[in-house]
C-alpha cells in the first residue's frame, strides 16, 4: 500500500478572532503549512477543508472551493468535508486515501471554523445539529446536556466523580498554558473547576470546551515524494473511521462510545500496535467527561478507570500516555472543523520535536477526533 | 486654561439588586453579582427621567461654579435615553435652569460617551471664544430587557459639567477621541430595548477602542501612565474596568475612588462622568486625573485633567455623590417593573 506521511503542519491562534474572518484564518493556516513543508503551490494535487457549519456559522457555503480561490490554488480539485466536529479528522482521512488509491502526490487537509460572528445561542443551535435534529436537539437537548447524561451514566456505573472529570480540565489547562496557539493559556484548579457555573449537570462552565475561531492544516505526501521535502516526514500508520447512531436513546450504552471502540480496533490492527504503545494522543475532549470516555474506549485503560487514571496522573505529560499535550478542546480550544486537523498538527509537532515547552518524548502518536456524541470517529496512528 | 468650574452629579434614590433580578431569573444572584462586580444598581422613579436627572446634576454644577446660569451659552444633553425621540431635552432643561432664550442647546447620542462629546463640544466653543461658559450633561434612564445580560446593570444617573476658562477647579490639559465604525451595542429606531453583540463588546469594542484612546492621549500630552493619580474609565461593569487598569498597569488604587458602577450599575452617558465626580469629590490640588469614557459603535474620549487650587472653595458648595450613593430604597423586582414601565395591560 502507498505510505503516506506529514511534511508540513501549521495552524493559527485558536480563540475569539475578532480581527479575523473565515477566509483569512483558513489562508494563514494554508500558508503556515506550505512554507512549513516548503512545497510549491503548482506542487499541491488537491485540496480537502473540514468545515461544520460555516454556512449557519457566517453564511458562507461552499467552502471547497473557496479554499482553493483563498490560497491561489485554482483551478485543483477542493472538496469540503462535513462530519461535525469529526469534520477535520475526516478531512485528513480523505486527503490520505485520495493519495493512497494512487490519483495524487501532495494534497493539503485543512480545517476551519468561524463561530464567534454570530450570538451564542445560534452557535449552540448550529452545533445541535451534530446530535439527532428530530429526537434529541429540536426537544431542546444541547450538547452540554446530551454530554451531561453520558456523565451521569458514567459516574452510576463506575463511581466516577466530578472532581475526577475536573481533574481532566485542570491537566488539560496545564498543557493549555504552555500552548502559544492555545485560546487559554492559564492553569485552572480543581476548586475553581467546581465552583464554575453549572451549564448542564454534573457539567459545570470549566467542564466544557469553548466557543473558538481557528484554521489548521496539514501537507500530505505519498512517501517516495515526502523524502524530496523533508527530513523528518511524519508517517501515517493508520486510519481508521466509524459510525453509530446520532441519537444517544438509539445506542445499547451511555458509557462507550462504539465507535470510538471500533475505529480504534481498526486502527491498531492495521498499525499492527496495541493501546500501550501509544506515547501521545490528542483525543477528543469537548467535555471532560468525554476524555475519560475516550482514554477508556481507545483501551488505554480499563472501563470505569479513565477518571482515577487522570488523577493518577498517567495521562499528563510524560506519564503512561500524554493526553492532549496542546490542552485539548477543552483549554488549546475547539473550532469545530479545524480540531482534528489541530489534532494531527499538534502530534505531528511532538513527533517531530517541534513542540517546546510541552514537548514530550515520544516516538508514536494518535489523533480521536468524534462527531457529534459519537455518532462519527476517526482515528489516526502516526509516527516518526 | 479651558476646564471645569463646576460640577455635580445625580442618582435617583431607588435600588435594585443584583440577587433580586437573579432569583426572578432562576439564576444565581451571588455568582452574577460576583461576576460583573455590581451588587445593586439604581433605578429611576415614575416621574423620572434623563430631563429631571440632568436638571438635578445641572443645578448642583452651577452651585459650585457659583455662576448665574444667564451665563452659559451653550447647553448639550448626552444620552440615549432622552425622553422624546424629536423635542429637544436640552431646551427642557436650559429653561428649567433659567438659561434661556440666547443659548446654544442640542441633544447628543454616541451610546455611553456624549456627555463626554459634549464636553469637548463646549471646550471647543470656550476655545474659540464663542461662548464663556458651555454645559456638558451626560444623563441616562438606559433600558435592559428583561432577563438579559444588561438587565442587571442598565441603570440611571447623570452628570454635570460647566466648562469655562476662568476660575477653573480642575483644567482639561488634553482631550482626543478614538471612533471606529464597530457595531457591538445598538437600539434601531422604534425598539424599546437595545440589542448587542455579547462577547464582541469586550475586546473588539469596549478595550480596543478605550486602549487606544488612552495610549493617543498619552503620546499627544507627553504625559506617562504614573503620571496620573485617579484613572476614571467607563464602568459598563466593575470586572471591565479593573481588567483594564490592569492593562494599562494602573494600580486597583487608582480606579476604586472613581468607581461607581459597583453600588448603582451602568449609569450610561453618566457612567464615566459620575466617576470623574466621584472623584473631584475627594481629589487634592494638582492631583492629575486619566478619564476614558465608551460609546458602543464604537468610540471613546479621553481626558487628561489636572486639578487647580480653585477646588477646595468650590467644593465647599457641592452636593457630594455620596449624599446619593447612601440615600437609598431598596425595591422588589415587581416595584422596579412597574417604575421602568415593563408591566403592561394597565
Amino acid at each position: 500500500m502507498t505510505g503516506v506521511s506529514i511534511i508540513g503542519v501549521g495552524m493559527t491562534k485558536f480563540g475569539e478572532r475578532w480581527d479575523k474572518g473565515l477566509r483569512d484564518l483558513m489562508a494563514e493556516a494554508g500558508v503556515k503549512a506550505i512554507l512549513d513543508a516548503g512545497v510549491d503551490g503548482p506542487d499541491i494535487d488537491a485540496v480537502y477543508g473540514g468545515c461544520m457549519s460555516a454556512g449557519r456559522l457566517t453564511g458562507q457555503e461552499h467552502i471547497g472551493a473557496l479554499i482553493a480561490d483563498q490560497s491561489g490554488l485554482n483551478p485543483i480539485p477542493a472538496t469540503r468535508v462535513e462530519a461535525a466536529c469529526a469534520s477535520g479528522g475526516l478531512a485528513l482521512r480523505e486527503a490520505i486515501l485520495d493519495i493512497r488509491a494512487g490519483e495524487h502526490d501532495i494534497v493539503i487537509a485543512g480545517g476551519v471554523e468561524k463561530m464567534s460572528d454570530v450570538a451564542i445561542s445560534q452557535v449552540a443551535t448550529t452545533l445541535g445539529g451534530a446530535a439527532d435534529f428530530e429526537w434529541e436537539s429540536n426537544f431542546g437537548a444541547t450538547f452540554p446536556a446530551l454530554y451531561a447524561l453520558l456523565a451521569r451514566r458514567h459516574m452510576h456505573e463506575y463511581a466516577t466523580t466530578e472532581e475526577q472529570m475536573a481533574a481532566v480540565a485542570v491537566k488539560n489547562h496545564k498543557n493549555g498554558a504552555l500552548n502559544p496557539y492555545a485560546q487559554y493559556q492559564y492553569k485552572v484548579t480543581v476548586e475553581q473547576v467546581m465552583n464554575s457555573a453549572p451549564v448542564a449537570e454534573p457539567l459545570k462552565l470549566l467542564d466544557c470546551s469553548p466557543v473558538t475561531d481557528g484554521a489548521a492544516a496539514v501537507i500530505l505526501a505519498r512517501n517516495e515524494v515526502a523524502k524530496k521535502y523533508t527530513d523528518t516526514p511524519i508517517k501515517i500508520i493508520s486510519t481508521a473511521q466509524a459510525s453509530d447512531a446520532l441519537s444517544l436513546h438509539d445506542r445499547a450504552s451511555l458509557t462507550e462510545l462504539k465507535a470510538t471502540q471500533f475505529a480504534a480496533k481498526q486502527a491498531f490492527e492495521k498499525a499492527k500496535l496495541k493501546p500501550k504503545d501509544i506515547d501521545i494522543a490528542e483525543v477528543h475532549d469537548c467535555f471532560t467527561i468525554a476524555e475519560i470516555l475516550a482514554i477508556e474506549d481507545l483501551g488505554f485503560f480499563k472501563k470505569g478507570m479513565g477518571g482515577k487514571a487522570t488523577v493518577d496522573g498517567l495521562t499528563k505529560r510524560g506519564g503512561r500516555v500524554s493526553v492532549n499535550t496542546s490542552g485539548g478542546l477543552k483549554a488549546c480550544g475547539h473550532p469545530v472543523g479545524a480540531t482534528g486537523i489541530k489534532q494531527a498538527v499538534e502530534v505531528a509537532w511532538q513527533l517531530r520535536g517541534d513542540a517546546g515547552k510541552r514537548q514530550v518524548d515520544c516516538e508514536i502518536g494518535l489523533t480521536h477526533n468524534v462527531g457529534g456524541t459519537g455518532a462519527t470517529c476517526v482515528i489516526h496512528i502516526m509516527s516518526r | 486654561m479651558v476646564g471645569i468650574i463646576g460640577y455635580g452629579g445625580y442618582v435617583p434614590r431607588y435600588r435594585i439588586t443584583t440577587k433580586e433580578i437573579a432569583s426572578v431569573w432562576n439564576e444565581d444572584g451571588e455568582r452574577i453579582a460576583n461576576s460583573l462586580l455590581v451588587k445593586e444598581k439604581s433605578v429611576p422613579g415614575l416621574d423620572e427621567d434623563t430631563v429631571t436627572i440632568s436638571v438635578e446634576a445641572a443645578k448642583n454644577a452651577i452651585r459650585v461654579a457659583n455662576l448665574d446660569p444667564e451665563k452659559i451659552g451653550a447647553i448639550y444633553i448626552g444620552s440615549e435615553s432622552h425622553p422624546y425621540v424629536v423635542k429637544s431635552s436640552a431646551a427642557i432643561v436650559a429653561e428649567t435652569l433659567g438659561v434661556t432664550p440666547f443659548v446654544m442647546a442640542a441633544d447628543l447620542e454616541f451610546a455611553c460617551k456624549a456627555g463626554t462629546a459634549g464636553m469637548q463640544m463646549c471646550m471647543g466653543l470656550v476655545k474659540s471664544k464663542m461662548v464663556d461658559y458651555g454645559m456638558a450633561i451626560g444623563a441616562d434612564t438606559a433600558q435592559g430587557r428583561p432577563n438579559d445580560a444588561l438587565e442587571y446593570t442598565a441603570a440611571a444617573g447623570g452628570a454635570a459639567f460647566i466648562i469655562g476658562e476662568k476660575n477653573t477647579l480642575a483644567d482639561i490639559n488634553h482631550t482626543c477621541t478614538f471612533t471606529t465604525d464597530t457595531p457591538d451595542f445598538w437600539r434601531r429606531e422604534g425598539e424599546e430595548f437595545p440589542r448587542h453583540a455579547g462577547r464582541f463588546t469586550g475586546e473588539p469594542a469596549y478595550f480596543r477602542h478605550t486602549l487606544a484612546a488612552a495610549l493617543k492621549l498619552m503620546e499627544e500630552a507627553g504625559t506617562k501612565v504614573g503620571d496620573y493619580d485617579y484613572f476614571v474609565p467607563h464602568q459598563p461593569n466593575g470586572k471591565f474596568p479593573l481588567k483594564l487598569a490592569k492593562k494599562l498597569e494602573i494600580p486597583k488604587e487608582k480606579v476604586m475612588p472613581g468607581l461607581v458602577v459597583t453600588h448603582i450599575g451602568n449609569t450610561y452617558s453618566a457612567s464615566s462622568p459620575l466617576g470623574l465626580v466621584s472623584v473631584l469629590d475627594q481629589a487634592k490640588p494638582g492631583d492629575r486625573i486619566l478619564m476614558l469614557s465608551y460609546g458602543s459603535g464604537s468610540g471613546s474620549d479621553a481626558f487628561d485633567i489636572t486639578v487647580t487650587d480653585g477646588i477646595t472653595k468650590a467644593r465647599k458648595n457641592a452636593v457630594p455623590l455620596k449624599r446619593y450613593l447612601n440615600d437609598t430604597e431598596r425595591i422588589s423586582y415587581g416595584v422596579y417593573a412597574k417604575f421602568r414601565k415593563k408591566i403592561k395591560g394597565i
